[in-house]
């Protein structure tokens, strides 16, 4: 029997505010337990929670940039259930008025493009951290990460496989990291997603019973489980056995999944309207304000960029995927206005340093502008290519400036014709028996000419032109 | 509506509250009666009527996202019945 | 006149005067808590040495003219459920044994800021669930008024401690009139503000769409005052209104004043004396120049059950946080997480405090939340209208407070529906957020103090405590005192 596979997923993301939802404390991440909480974040009794506007403003972003539909009036809801990591052991959330629905973002899988739709993004609170402690076989509540704001966008299940699910989350990271709402570390936690997964054998139409899976971290560890939990599926259905409506949790060293709820966990989460926050009314005026600042987004930026500067879809894709790679692309070509070199320059040096000494590309931190300014001495002959990638090395590691350490270390090109001429000639004097066997007809003795002269001019002089010279000289003997 | 055992089992554990076998009993009496007479409010027709949670029009309350100093973790684990390396302490949660 | 006799107005201007000193006043109140307390129960709490150490301080501000209040330097005492940095704060439950808050809710912190001294904080019933102060993991409060009767509740010892002198005001909170039913049955003044005047930062929630803190005082001038210090905009509490604080301007002339009579509220089940007694009141107002009528409101009947909906709903979210992990009881024996949170939560609440949390589980849980927390949530809308109704043609209304007098101590408890019903006067108010006051207008046969209700519109405080106050001026019943019992030989 053959299967079909349905995936649907709900992603996390924790917003790059300053501070939490509810309350003043910072969101950095990290810190020692419990040093970034108050008695609000911690669910003291009688405290009361105040929203941070920032987190509105950002959801309204989200929203606009995956094409939702912006609820006007805005309510918060209580989530009620029991666990440590949950002080007031309730979560404050969006059920019955979501902030954005309606959505949907666009994908490319093998050359075809797919809209997934977004059902909803609501915001909410994060939870804080156990720790498990070893010498006491106890449990430590951190409550550090507790009032994160989160945003939670959930999509239809419109994903048929899990290339589908890695392209959705490729560019709704991209989305999020444009619009500068979250830096989506996911090895921090800040982007998290639980995958909905069903199976139904082929010519069937009704959908089989899904799974949810929680909190995986990574687009490997994401596609592994997808893989993981539709084998499951399938062996169950094969053994004759029913798929179980239930969370599960993949626990991807050992690659496999496991059931997580108890039915101390009954799903009744009794949601009811927040009584301790007012609505929030969302104005035209507001809507279109952050619209008006939205910056360019991934797919707006791609089309342009294959229109107007001709370069590879492969190169744009890479490179429109990611905003800082966007950034440096922008900013050396705007110092340079050359678009195909820079480009070929991102693909090639800028990516290659970047893996060859494990830089994140949003780390990458020398002045874009430089990299503008090293093609140009490039294209003025002021240096060679093979001199540029050595002075990008130090820009990239050092943050030099190009023009300024190519004077100090005289790195410059040999432009002068004579200059050139002369080591040509004292070449092929000290090489009587190479200008011999080119004489005889062996054309291929110009290389290791060529080489002798390059080394004797330290490299710093253009090869087509001493290739000119030689010919030139010999021509002459 | 007849309060069954299985919903009083099932209401204790969404609230986490365990009933000594007498209190059940008086539990499930009191609470039909109390269930019963909240029916009372099926006799009003609320067609059309929004559900209010608040009573008055108020809407847009915020705070500015500025950062101000947390509060110590020794203060704030004070009165924590059990603590260990600046955190609250619980029983090994198993997942 | 004796010390603890007088009004907080009047202490406050001898101290002002320099007549009397803050520590001698507030040792002079501490003492008459020794004596006469062991009587009544009022207080859980006494916090003699940071009341006289505050006494000094605020003496010190007064004498440098920091301190300019008229209730500076005047003791008074808090409900249980509002948080005093440093001192314990139990809602009169096992649950929060030892809880010690790190922060002052808001109301504590203005009063304090004013120079008020906090001598120690009130019996209630647990939660503030309940209306005879009877729950309290402390023990039941003894009504001044008489010796086996409960003081109303849930701010059972804020109306207590007034009632036997032993504050000069108090804070109590109201959520479905427990302020104002015991303000009725211990004979003293309270009012509910209209929702989100006071701040509710720091006040323990029982049912936050409802919960109100207010001051209970011995005359309307006592607990005008304090309105004017604890009301006004919290930038800690969402709900709480953009406006300044409520400043009450007396003027004892009600000439041509609209009051409107619910006729659903004098119908079956209010005690006659009652009724008559408050009847009285309403003539005593038209005498005064008040436009007194009748008018219908069977929006009322609904009251009741959705009322007990609501706040049974938001108790049980809002009492989930007590397990054992962060403060107060934990358990000492369990085996794992979920037995540390079911014993702790089983062993920590009292019975009415289950049973209402148990009541919201049932109407949020699935399947049932339509029918219950939003049909309640329907009704509500309702009542609202009903009300707003009403005031397009009364500047206020004039109802009873409860259906009896001071009920006997135990009489209530075991019929839980017979108690919720008796909130029938009080617990409307809450669901439309309006400000609502007591006081006292009579005496039944037994000499048990009976309370006059006067509802207004939000934020028409000033309104209905003028019309209080008339009717204070041109009666006595607020200055009658109990036969104390500690206190006979005075």
């Amino acid at each position: 029997m053959e299967f079909l596979t349905t995936l649907g997923l709900e992603v996390h993301t924790e917003l790059s505010t300053q501070t939490k939802i509810f309350c003043s404390c910072t969101t950095e991440f990290g810190g020692d337990p419990n040093t970034h909480v108050c008695e609000v974040c911690t669910g003291m009794p009688g405290t009361l929670p105040v929203l941070n506007e920032q987190v509105v403003e950002y959801a309204i972003r989200v929203g606009l940039a995956t094409n939702c539909e912006i609820t006007k009036y805005n309510k918060f809801d209580r989530k009620n259930y029991f666990y440590p990591d949950l002080p007031k052991a309730y979560q404050v959330s969006q059920l019955y008025a979501p902030i954005c629905q309606n959505g949907h973002i666009d994908i490319e899988v093998g050359g075809v493009t797919k809209s997934i739709r977004i059902k909803e993004i609501h915001m909410e609170e994060d939870a804080g951290k156990l720790i498990h402690d070893p010498w006491d076989d106890c449990t430590l509540v951190d409550y550090n990460r507790c009032g994160v704001p989160l945003l939670e966008i959930v999509s239809e299940p419109d994903f048929c496989n899990g290339e589908e699910v890695i392209a959705y989350l490729t560019k709704l990271k991209s989305i999020l990291q444009y619009t500068d709402v979250s830096d989506c570390k996911m090895e921090q936690g800040s982007l998290r997603a639980d995958v909905n997964l069903s199976v139904r054998p082929v010519g069937t139409d009704e959908l089989g019973t899904r799974t949810e899976m929680k909190n995986i971290n990574s687009f490997k560890a994401i596609a592994r489980a997808i893989e993981g939990e539709r084998k499951r599926q399938i062996e169950l259905i094969g053994e004759g056995k029913r798929v179980v409506q239930e969370t599960r949790r993949w626990d991807d060293n050992k690659g496999s999944s496991f059931a997580m709820r108890s039915k101390e966990n009954a799903q009744d989460y009794r949601y009811f309207p927040e009584p301790d926050l007012v609505p929030i009314e969302i104005s035209d005026e507001w809507i279109e304000r952050v619209r008006g600042e939205l910056p360019e987004l991934p797919d707006t930026k791609k089309k342009r960029y294959l229109a107007n500067y001709g370069l590879p879809e492969y190169d744009v894709d890479i490179i429109t995927g990611s905003k800082f790679l966007v950034k440096i692309f922008e900013e050396a070509l705007e110092a340079c206005g050359e678009a195909k070199e820079v480009s070929n320059w991102i693909m090639g040096e800028v990516l290659r340093l970047a893996t060859d000494t494990s830089t994140d590309i949003e780390d990458i931190n020398f002045t874009f502008a430089n990299l503008g300014k090293l093609i140009l001495l490039v294209k003025n002959n002021v240096i060679n290519r093979g001199t540029a990638k050595e002075v990008f090395e130090k820009m990239f590691k050092e943050n030099i400036e190009p023009e300024q350490y190519i004077k100090e270390n005289g790195l410059e090109m040999v432009n002068d014709d004579g200059a050139v001429r002369e080591v040509v000639v004292s070449v092929l004097q000290s090489n009587p028996n190479s200008v011999a066997e080119f004489k005889e007809g062996n054309d291929k003795v110009t290389r290791f000419l060529m080489g002798q002269c390059m080394k004797q001019l330290k490299g710093k002089a253009d090869p087509g032109t001493v290739n000119v010279v030689i010919a030139e000289e010999l021509a002459k003997m | 509506m007849k309060i069954t055992d299985e919903m009083i089992d099932y209401i204790g554990i969404l609230a986490r509250l365990k009933l000594q076998d007498e209190e059940k009993e008086t539990a499930k009496t009191e609470m039909e009666k109390i269930i019963n007479y909240m029916d009372t409010l099926n006799t009003l027709d609320t067609t059309g009527i929004e559900a209010m949670s608040h009573a008055f029009p108020m809407n847009n309350v915020f705070r500015e996202d500025v950062v101000k100093p947390s509060v110590d973790r020794d203060i704030i684990t004070l009165n924590a019945p059990a603590k260990k390396d600046g955190c609250f302490k619980v029983p090994k949660t198993v997942e | 006149m004796e010390l603890s006799k007088m009004t907080a107005l009047e202490i406050g201007s001898k101290i002002k005067s320099k007549e009397l000193g803050v520590v001698e006043v507030t040792k002079a109140a501490l003492e008459n808590i020794e004596k006469t307390d062991k009587a009544y129960n009022a207080f859980v709490t006494i916090c003699a040495d940071k009341a006289l150490a505050q006494a000094e301080k605020v003496q010190k501000g007064i004498d440098d003219g920091t301190l300019t209040s008229p209730l500076a330097g005047v003791p008074m005492a808090v409900k249980d459920n509002m948080c005093t940095e440093g001192i314990l704060t139990t809602c009169a439950s096992k649950i929060l044994t030892g809880f010690k808050p790190t922060y002052s809710s808001t109301a504590v912190r203005k009063l304090e800021e004013a120079g008020a001294v906090i001598l120690g904080k009130l019996n209630m019933d647990e939660f503030a669930m309940g209306s005879t102060t009877e729950t309290s993991v402390h023990g039941a409060t003894i009504n001044p008024w008489g010796e086996n009767r409960a003081p109303g509740g849930s701010s059972g010892g804020s109306a207590a401690a007034v009632a036997a002198d032993e504050a000069y005001y108090t804070l109590g909170s109201d959520t479905g009139g427990s302020i104002r039913q015991p303000a009725a049955f211990c004979g003293v003044t309270g009012l509910k503000p209209t929702y989100g005047a006071v701040s509710r930062y720091g006040l323990i929630a029982y049912a936050s769409s409802l919960d109100q803190i207010g001051p209970i005082g011995k005359n309307v001038e006592d607990i005008a005052e304090v309105l004017s210090v604890i009301s006004g905009h919290d930038p800690k509490d969402s709900t709480s209104v953009k406006q300044d604080s409520l400043k009450i301007t007396l003027t004892n002339n009600i000439k041509g004043k609209k009051i409107g009579l619910p006729k659903d509220y004098f119908g079956e089940g209010l005690n006659p004396e009652v009724k008559a007694s408050v009847l009285a009141a309403a003539k005593k107002l038209e005498e005064l120049g008040a436009i007194v009528e009748e008018f219908e409101m069977p929006e009322l009947q609904y009251a009741i059950p959705a009322y007990y909906i609501i706040a049974c709903a938001e108790a049980s979210s809002n009492l989930s946080r007590f397990d054992g992990v962060k403060y107060g009881y934990a358990a000492p024996e369990f085996n794992d997480l979920t037995d540390l949170y079911y014993k702790s939560r089983s062993e920590g609440f009292g019975i009415e405090v289950k049973r209402r949390i148990m009541i919201g589980a049932f109407v949020l849980s699935s399947g049932y939340y339509d029918a219950y927390y939003k049909k309640a949530l329907q009704v509500k809308a309702i009542i609202k209208q009903s009300f707003d109704r009403a005031f397009e043609k009364y500047d206020c209304i004039l109802s009873p407070t409860a259906p009896t007098t001071a009920l006997k101590i135990g009489e209530n408890l075991s019929d839980p529906l017979k108690m919720y019903l008796g909130d029938i006067y009080t617990v409307s108010v809450n669901l439309a957020g309006l400000p609502s006051m007591v006081v006292p207008c009579g005496f039944d046969s037994q000499g048990l103090p009976i309370g006059l209700q006067l509802t207004g519109k939000a934020f028409s405080e000033n309104e209905i405590m003028n019309v209080g106050y008339a009717f204070q001026k041109s009666t006595d019943y607020h200055t009658k005192k109990p036969v104390l019992k500690a206190g006979k030989e005075a």
